[in-house]
């Protein structure tokens, strides 16, 4: 495979705005730069990389890692260091077959992944690491689970650790019968389990006036599918008996911003869940161990982690993160609010951005679609910059509220190919352009980043002569 | 104002399913009078965690703060990641409190407590809950009145002095009010 050539990266020139708004836009760039440009430093000296991902370089990874970690005093072995996140580095026989493996069960019951696999999530930059924010490493998803470990993460103040055994949650407001239970309580009701994605509203908001991040880690990466296993709150509801005027329900977390979102009672009587595991085991701390509000099909934001309180009301409550922030600014001046679903969405993983196809030949297109409103029932796919469509193949299984894989055989030959997908969901609802977004939503809702939430448009990568994989969002 | 909702209510359907066989399905059966699992809150628990407060003032608590207590407090609290002048810390990732006032769907949107917050309630209520950043929840009920009248103050939406308590801040009229309408999506209609 080839490697990747190119050295430098060019972002958007940012003199124009001000501090505040360049520091957090620089700090994107920054980040993907970074992550990115480790498989260049490494293009010698490392010949076992499958050189079409630009898969974050194990080796000057762990370096860091491993010196950060050793300077903390934290590391039983140094050769533990070396592996990525997730993995032990454990020395490669020449040939398997002519040494015995290692002990079973002496990773201690629970397994780590390959030495040789470094998918990671990323982080955006921002100032502080408590209110910061994770993408999934989309280019090498395959299916349609994401790894409980590679699930995108927001947090407003960091990751609470929280002892399930002292963790409790109220139910209160206008109810009959306020209760509040402990965890071994909720866990006897009957329980549920769905494969529901969750999307961050600000998922792709760097892509809004013009292409701006390279990968789809950077540009699609705040979603991620899990199985969800919990209560329905519709059991809960009934339980407490909600009071006549009752709309609203209050959801609030147990983490140092005392996170909270309004939720209207009929998502609360419908589909809405308490989860408390994940993939088939406990829900991972950064995702709201041990308790997390599961509201399939609406923003990421409102699916409150670390669940403590839930209070029955008459009106919204108004808090912080449904007005400051959230909120979609129209160019009428105006702001739209409550904006909850996530509306139908397709991205191309492969070949996606900053990837270098090794020559013309045949390849499988592949991607995401998903849809707050339901079920996926068609993606297309364009490999000539939308003159035509091909309607690919989805996978099974095709499950709503839920990343839906597709896939179209290519194919390429050799010559500039402009690759897009669109998808309809079962409302019929077609993924609009990005340019049709903007177009009823004006794009002045922040300086650089248009309405900032609740982009859904079509994403385009241009794939080179070369093979190379750009970032051609808006030329689709 | 408008409502959200607030006419569609949602009732549960009655949960007792009838099978072709005309077998009850467990689930139903077992529902009829409820779990029960779980406690009753005392009134103490729910108060310590009952901190929201909402636009019409309910949840506020007593107390009590001035524009000039709010002063002190926010130079001891708060400068160092908003700013002399509430203009905000880059570096800090503090955001600007005050500015920006009718910039809002302009190509120079700037969103602040001032330009664009609708109500005072939130400024409380967020407070209360999240800030200071390194020791959330730490300030008393009359210390967030006064960093609240400060705050308003210096945003030119109160006067030097008014004094915040549950009765006044419900009554601020903040200058972004009806600045908010319902999400109206789908809003592309390319449907097949
Ligand atoms: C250590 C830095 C720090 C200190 C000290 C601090 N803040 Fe903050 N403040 C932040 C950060 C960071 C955010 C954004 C949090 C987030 O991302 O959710 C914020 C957000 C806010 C917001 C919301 C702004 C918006 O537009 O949504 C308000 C209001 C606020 N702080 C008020 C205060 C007050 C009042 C104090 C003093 C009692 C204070 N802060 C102290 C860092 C700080």
């Amino acid at each position: 495979m080839t490697m990747r050539t190119k050295d430098t990266l060019d972002y958007p020139d940012l003199t124009e705005f001000d501090e505040n708004i360049r520091d957090t836009v620089q700090g994107m760039a920054d980040a993907e730069r970074r992550a990115i440009a480790a498989p260049t430093q490494e293009t010698e000296d490392c010949p076992c990389k499958d050189g079409m991902f630009p898969q974050q370089d194990r080796r000057s990874f762990l370096l860091s890692a491993a010196a950060g970690a050793a300077a903390a005093g934290l590391l039983p072995k140094v050769a533990h260091a070396e592996a990525p996140a997730g993995a032990f580095e454990f020395p490669v026989p020449d040939d398997p077959t002519k040494v015995q493996g290692r002990l079973t069960n002496d990773d201690g019951g629970y397994g780590s992944r390959s030495q040789f696999e470094s998918a990671a999530r990323w982080r955006f930059p921002t100032k502080t690491k408590e209110s910061s924010w994770t993408m999934t490493p989309l280019a090498d998803s395959q299916g349609i689970i994401t790894p409980s470990g590679l699930h995108f993460e927001r947090h407003h103040g960091g990751i609470p650790t929280i002892d399930p055994d002292k963790h409790t949650l109220i139910v209160h407001g206008m109810a009959d019968k306020p209760k509040k239970y402990t965890m071994a309580d909720l866990k006897r009701f009957p329980s549920t389990s769905r494969i529901n994605f969750i999307e961050c509203s600000g998922n792709g908001l760097t892509e809004f006036k013009a292409p701006y991040l390279k990968t789809v880690q950077g540009t699609h990466g705040l979603t991620s599918t899990s199985e969800w296993t919990g209560v329905p709150l519709s059991t809960i509801l009934s339980e407490v008996g909600v009071q006549d005027g009752a709309a609203w329900i209050l959801a609030e977390g147990a983490d140092a911003a005392v996170m909270t979102r309004s939720v209207p009672l009929d998502k609360a009587w419908g589909d809405a869940m308490l989860a408390y595991a994940q993939n088939g085991e406990a829900i991972r701390p950064e995702q709201g161990y041990p308790l997390r509000l599961v509201l399939p099909g609406y923003e990421g934001n409102t699916h409150i982690k670390w669940l403590r309180r839930l209070e029955i009301s008459d009106k919204p409550f108004m808090t912080r993160e449904e007005t400051s922030k959230y909120t979609d600014v129209l160019d009428t001046g105006k702001a739209r609010q409550f904006s909850f679903d996530m509306e139908a969405k397709s991205v191309i993983t492969f070949p996606s951005g900053e990837m270098k196809l090794p020559g013309a030949g045949f390849y499988e297109i592949t991607g995401l679609a998903w849809s707050g409103r339901g079920t996926i029932r068609q993606v297309e796919v364009t490999t000539d910059g939308g003159k035509t469509w091909n309607i690919a193949a989805l996978q099974a299984p095709v499950l709503p509220i839920c990343h839906t894989r597709f896939r179209f055989p290519w194919r390429w030959d050799g010559n500039p190919a402009l690759i897009a997908s669109r998808c309809i969901d079962e409302t019929g609802y077609v993924q609009p352009t990005i340019a049709d977004i903007n177009k009823v939503r004006g794009v002045n809702g922040h300086p650089k980043f248009a309405s900032i939430y609740h982009l859904n448009g079509i994403m385009a990568w241009q794939v080179g002569a070369d093979g190379s994989v750009a970032n051609a969002a808006h030329q689709v | 104002m408008f409502e959200y909702w607030t006419s569609k209510l949602c009732r549960p359907a009655i949960a007792v399913a009838i099978l072709p066989f005309g077998l009850l399905l467990a689930a139903s059966a077992a529902n009829a009078e409820g779990f029960g699992f779980g406690t009753t809150p005392t009134a103490a628990e729910i108060a310590a965690i009952d901190i929201d407060v909402m636009p019409d003032g309910r949840g506020l608590p007593p107390g009590s703060g001035t524009v000039a207590q709010g002063k002190a407090l926010y130079e001891q609290n708060c400068v160092a990641c908003h700013g002399e002048n509430l203009e905000g810390v880059a570096a800090t990732g503090g955001a600007a409190l005050i500015g920006g006032r009718g910039s809002i769907g302009t190509p120079k949107t700037k969103k602040t407590v001032e330009s664009y917050w609708p109500y005072a309630s939130t400024l409380y209520d967020y407070v209360k809950r999240a800030m200071p950043f390194t020791a959330p929840g730490s300030l008393k009920d009359d210390e967030i009145y006064a960093l609240s009248a400060y705050i308003l103050n210096r945003a030119n939406i109160i006067g030097e002095n008014d004094v915040m308590n549950a009765d006044t801040l419900a009554k601020v009229q903040m200058p972004n009010k009806d600045g908010f309408i319902s999400d109206a999506r789908p809003d592309v209609h390319n449907y097949r």
